[in-house]
Order: C-alpha cells, then sequence, then structure tokens
C-alpha cells in the first residue's frame, strides 16, 4: 500500500511538470504582460520591461527560472496588486475549501439519503419524483439556478416584504458591520445551494444504482435468509458495499471543485480559487494564472490519488500492488 | 417488408442475448433492419424520450424560422416601452431597450443550438476517428491520446476555454472550434475502449481471415457495433456544449452583441435580479433548461434501445 502511494505521487510529479509547463507556455503566449507600455513615447520601454521580467529569453529558460523560484516558494507578484500570490493564493483557497466543506457535507448526507430510498423503494412514486429531479438537478444550468435563487430566496422576498436586509445574504461570506452566530450560515445558504444542485443530482442517481446492484446481489440475499432485520440487511450489508464506488466518485469530484466553483463564486462574489481566477484572466494577471493552474491541477491529482488509494481501503478484493 | 414473421420469432431472443456477433452470420440484410427495428422499438417505448425529441424537434423548428415567425423584426427598439413584463402583446415582456424578448429568444436560440449541434458533430467525427485508430492499432497513437487527454482532465475545462476564448476570440465559428477542440477527447476514450473490448472477437478474426484490409474491418466491423455508444455520447456532448456555451457567455467569453445567445441574454438580464425587471431573468434560462433536460433524455432513451440486455 505504502510503496503504491509513493509510487503513485512519483508519477503525478511529471504529470504536473508537463501540465504546469504547457500552462506556462500557454499563458504567457496569450497575454502580453508589457501590453500597456506599447503606448509609451519612450521606444526602448518595452524591451526593458521585457528583460526586466525576463521575456527575452527561450521559454524553456522562462519555465526553468519561473519553476525554481515556484518551488521555493517565490510565486512573483500579481500585476493588479502587486501583492504577492502566494498569500492571495492561500487566501483564496481557505475561502473555497470553506464552501467545498459545506458543500460536500450537505451533497453526501442528501445524496446517500435519496439514493438508498429510492433503491429500497424501487418505482415508488418517491422514487419516479427524485429521478425527475434528478434529471432536472443535471441538466440545470448553475449560473441561472444561482440567479433564481437569489430572485426568490433573498432578493425577492427583501423586496416583497420589505425587510432592511434579505433573508438570506447573497455577497461574499461574511458581512462586514455586523458579525453574530448567524451571520456566516446566512451567507452560505445561497451559494451552497447553488454549488450542491447538480452534485446532489449526479450522486444520488450514482448511490440509487450502486444501492440496487447490492439489493440484488447474493450476499444480501442469504443475509435476508438467515433471518435479519431489513434494517440490518439494507444498512449493514447492502449499504456499506454500495457506498464503496461512491466513495471513488466523491473522492474525484471534489478534486474538481477546487479550480471549479468560478460560476458560484461569481455571482456570490466570494473572494476564492474560482473568483481569482476569472478576475486574473480579465486583467491578464499572468503569475497569478499559472500559479492557480498549478495549484488546482495539483488538488485535482491529490484527490485522484485518494480515490484509488480509499477504493483499495475499502474493498479488500482490490489489491493496490 | 422482407423479414419473415417465423425468422423474426427466432432472431429476436438471441439478438437479445448476444447482438453482435449474430449480426455478422446472419442474412446482411434481414439483419440490419431487425436490428434497427429493435432498436426503433426499444426507443418509442422510452416516453420521455419520444416526447424530449418532439420537444426539442419544435424548439429547433421555432428558432430556425424566426425569420417569418418572430412576431417582431430582428433587434426592432421600442424605447418608449421600457422594461415590461410579459403581457398579450410581449408573451416575454421586453428589455430595457425595449426589444421583445420572444424574438430575442428565438434569434438567440439558433447561435445556442447552432453551437451545441455543431460541437457535437465535430467532436464525434473527430473523437469516433481518433479513438478508433488509438483502439485498433494500440500503438503510439493510443499512448498519446491517453496522455494528453489526463493533461487535461487536470485543469478545469472552463479555464482553459477562457484562456483560449482569449487568445483566439470570441465568434461563434471561433467557440465551435474550441468547444469541439477539447470536447472530442471524451468521445474518442469512449471509441476506444469500445473497440479495445470488441476487436479479439471471433466475429473481427473472420473478417481478418478472409482478407479484409484495417480499414474495412474498422469501419464496416467495428464502428457499426460501436454505434450506440457513440451515438449517446454525442447526445452528451450536445447538452455539455449548450451549457459550456451558456456559461462561458454569462462570464462574458462567449459571443458579444450584437450576436446573442440564451447565455448572453442571462448576462445582460444578471443585474436586474431583485428589480422589477426580474421577468427578464425566467424565460432564456428556462430555454436552456428545456433544451438541455430533452437533450439528456434523447440521450438516455438512446441507451435503452442500444443496450441489448435493456428489458423496457
Amino acid at each position: 500500500m505504502f510503496s503504491y502511494v509513493a509510487r503513485r505521487m512519483a508519477y503525478s510529479i511529471p504529470v504536473l511538470l508537463i501540465a504546469s509547463f504547457l500552462l506556462f507556455g500557454f499563458v504567457r503566449a496569450t497575454f502580453d504582460p508589457t501590453a500597456r507600455l506599447r503606448a509609451s513615447r519612450d521606444p526602448h520601454a518595452v524591451e526593458r520591461e521585457r528583460a526586466r521580467l525576463g521575456l527575452d529569453k527561450p521559454l524553456v529558460i522562462q519555465y526553468k527560472d519561473w519553476l525554481v523560484k515556484f518551488v521555493h516558494g517565490d510565486w512573483g507578484q500579481s500585476s493588479r496588486s502587486h501583492e504577492r500570490v502566494y498569500p492571495m493564493i492561500k487566501r483564496a483557497l481557505w475561502n473555497t475549501i470553506q464552501l467545498i466543506f459545506w458543500g460536500i457535507l450537505i451533497s453526501a448526507l442528501l445524496a446517500i439519503g435519496i439514493g438508498i430510498f429510492s433503491a429500497v423503494r424501487q418505482y415508488s412514486l418517491a422514487d419516479y419524483a427524485f429521478t425527475g429531479a434528478s434529471f432536472v438537478g443535471l441538466a440545470m444550468p448553475p449560473f441561472w439556478f444561482g440567479l433564481i435563487a437569489i430572485q426568490f430566496l433573498a432578493a425577492g422576498p427583501k423586496n416583497w416584504l420589505h425587510l432592511a436586509d434579505p433573508p438570506l445574504f447573497f455577497v461574499g461570506l461574511h458581512s462586514v458591520t455586523s458579525t453574530g452566530i448567524l451571520d456566516y450560515p446566512r451567507h452560505l445558504v445561497l451559494p451552497v445551494l447553488t454549488l450542491t444542485v447538480q452534485i446532489i443530482a449526479s450522486w444520488s442517481r450514482y448511490e440509487r444504482a450502486s444501492m440496487l446492484d447490492a439489493v440484488n446481489a447474493d450476499y444480501v440475499r442469504a443475509a435476508r435468509a438467515k433471518g435479519l432485520s431489513p434494517r440490518q440487511v439494507i444498512f449493514k450489508h447492502a449499504f456499506r458495499n454500495a457506498l464503496i464506488p461512491l466513495v471513488t466518485v466523491m473522492a474525484l469530484d471534489i478534486g474538481l471543485l477546487f479550480g471549479g466553483l468560478i460560476i458560484t463564486e461569481t455571482i456570490f462574489s466570494i473572494p476564492g480559487m474560482g473568483k481569482l481566477f476569472f478576475d486574473s484572466l480579465l486583467q491578464g494577471d499572468t503569475n497569478v494564472l499559472v500559479a492557480w493552474t498549478v495549484i488546482v491541477a495539483a488538488f485535482v491529482i491529490l484527490f485522484n490519488l485518494l480515490a484509488d488509494v480509499a477504493y483499495g481501503a475499502l474493498d479488500p478484493r482490490i489489491r493496490l500492488a | 417488408m422482407t423479414t419473415l414473421p417465423n425468422r423474426e420469432l427466432l432472431d429476436v431472443p438471441t439478438e437479445e442475448n448476444e447482438p453482435l456477433p449474430r449480426a455478422e452470420f446472419a442474412d446482411e440484410e434481414t439483419a440490419v433492419q431487425s436490428q434497427w427495428r429493435l432498436f426503433w422499438r426499444r426507443f418509442f417505448r422510452h416516453r420521455m424520450a419520444v416526447i424530449s425529441t418532439v420537444v426539442l424537434l419544435l424548439l429547433i423548428f421555432v428558432c430556425f424560422s424566426a425569420s417569418w415567425l418572430a412576431p417582431y423584426p430582428k433587434n426592432h427598439q421600442n424605447l418608449t416601452l421600457g422594461a415590461v413584463g410579459p403581457s398579450t402583446h410581449h408573451w416575454f415582456g421586453v428589455d430595457d431597450l425595449g426589444r421583445d424578448q420572444v424574438t430575442e429568444m428565438m434569434y438567440a436560440g439558433q447561435i445556442s443550438l447552432k453551437i451545441g449541434l455543431a460541437v457535437a458533430v465535430i467532436s464525434t467525427l473527430v473523437g469516433t476517428l481518433f479513438g478508433a485508430l488509438a483502439g485498433y492499432f494500440s500503438d503510439w497513437t493510443d499512448q498519446v491520446l491517453m496522455r494528453v487527454t489526463d493533461l487535461f482532465l487536470i485543469v478545469p475545462a472552463i479555464a482553459i476555454l477562457a484562456i483560449a476564448i482569449k487568445k483566439f476570440g470570441n465568434s461563434a465559428t471561433t467557440i465551435i472550434l474550441i468547444l469541439a477542440g477539447l470536447g472530442w477527447m471524451y468521445i474518442a476514450r469512449v471509441v476506444r475502449s469500445q473497440i479495445l473490448s470488441i476487436k479479439e472477437k471471433e466475429f473481427v478474426e473472420a473478417a481478418r481471415a478472409s482478407g479484409a484490409s484495417n480499414t474495412r474491418i474498422i469501419v464496416r466491423h467495428l464502428l457499426p457495433n460501436t454505434i450506440g455508444p457513440i451515438l449517446v455520447n454525442a447526445t452528451l456532448a450536445i447538452a455539455a456544449a449548450i451549457i459550456t456555451e451558456s456559461t462561458l457567455s454569462f462570464l462574458g467569453f462567449g459571443v458579444q452583441p450584437p450576436t446573442t445567445s440564451w447565455g448572453r441574454m442571462l448576462a445582460d438580464a444578471e443585474g436586474y435580479v431583485g428589480t422589477a425587471k426580474a421577468h427578464l431573468l425566467y424565460f432564456p434560462g428556462l430555454a436552456l433548461l428545456i433544451t438541455v433536460l430533452c437533450v439528456n433524455f434523447i440521450g438516455d432513451g438512446l441507451r435503452d434501445a442500444f443496450d441489448p440486455q435493456s428489458v423496457r
């Protein structure tokens, strides 16, 4: 097991290096940090700036210089705010992690609950309702759902009931003035709702399918035949086995969320990774974009690895060698 | 219909269990016919898929005949109206430039649907070609394909798309090419794995033994047997492309005015959340939702219809 993890880690390093090199080249080819100097009256201004930034060197050398600095913790500074990139990303990551944590917690609980219920009461009215809802959830454009949620759960009620504050906030994660114990959840509900819709829809379908496989398996029939109560059969035997494939899917999906909340964070003005990417892209902030993509890719690779390890750890039939 | 009734009775159960090799040994014409008949029978039994096909065709028809059907000319402004809600003259209301939203949505739908369909067609063709080559020959093309897809899977697609649009521009054609350029790899992976699993079967061996060339084996024997997963994934690609385009438009990276798409209309309406003009939000989003829902149901119906184990 340990050697498997070590080998996978070693394998992911070249993948990360190649990915970061391609991204570095792509971002460098797309954005010109000296664009603002083109209008300068000094004919040498552009060249001087290019030399200062090292842009006159070949791309491979530029990448090597950047990589050496990156590994040493010097991620350069933002061309927008002249702030260091490292603390910027750290701050953004913390906000995104809060969203992911609450989103995943709620999605997992609801999706597993719905999945088990639909499988145990297959073809019941509730099963059809959940199936229909999940089809709608999967087809829902996330940004539209966010806007509709603001309209009907926050801004609308505020206007209709003439409240001073909307019942749920839709800007940022904290109020500037008031804090209080209710402030944080009131900020969290809408963004978490928006990011969970598609996740709950797809995970509950997945859990339903794997639960159906488990319920119809021989070992469950054996457990029933030996006289266990239906509750014990479902939760001690079927559920635990049906959870294994879901855990893998969950790990893969969580990995994608670190850079995948661009929409949610933009709509709700949450200064997380997605918002950071969006703002940096609009401004052509190369240093932030490159560091961002590498960090996000690293999270995806990490969670892919976790998915494999979890699969091996939960299912003794899988040997990771 | 040339199929004899008793022959069909014999054929159906065998095909349910083992459809792929059977088709090769049976008299080709009858086999192909009965397989397609089976397919249609199963598809028509999927009620939601049939309804969705009708709704989607209707939607496509309405959008693309906008020049005849639209109640007002394209981009016709009536500045005295202001943004008012739905009425008998303007079913979906008008925006703040006094443009009728029904008309706007028909023209915007043309762009959204065109991008979705074009991306699906291009990425399916390219993906099928490369997937078949990679799966059949299993040499360096296979290695390159798998490693490249691995690379693209680790960075959020929307991030790469946004940078690419920033670089290559945001006309509808460019967006189609960029979306297809990233979309073909998913289909290629599916086709590759399908080809890998059937290329060792006896009927392929038989074809090779009777002297068929590689091209003939791929085109006549392997690809027809992977048509199910290819079509299912093509429908998924339509849905994904429509959603991705609207998301990019919403972020401001999509088509630019005066061209408009449903996502673009939503981007324009974003500022009206919580105001009296909120009606501008509802209809374009609803159109997106219904389109993607229909496409997904059709995909579901195709999956069931192509699945020999399906009991529907």
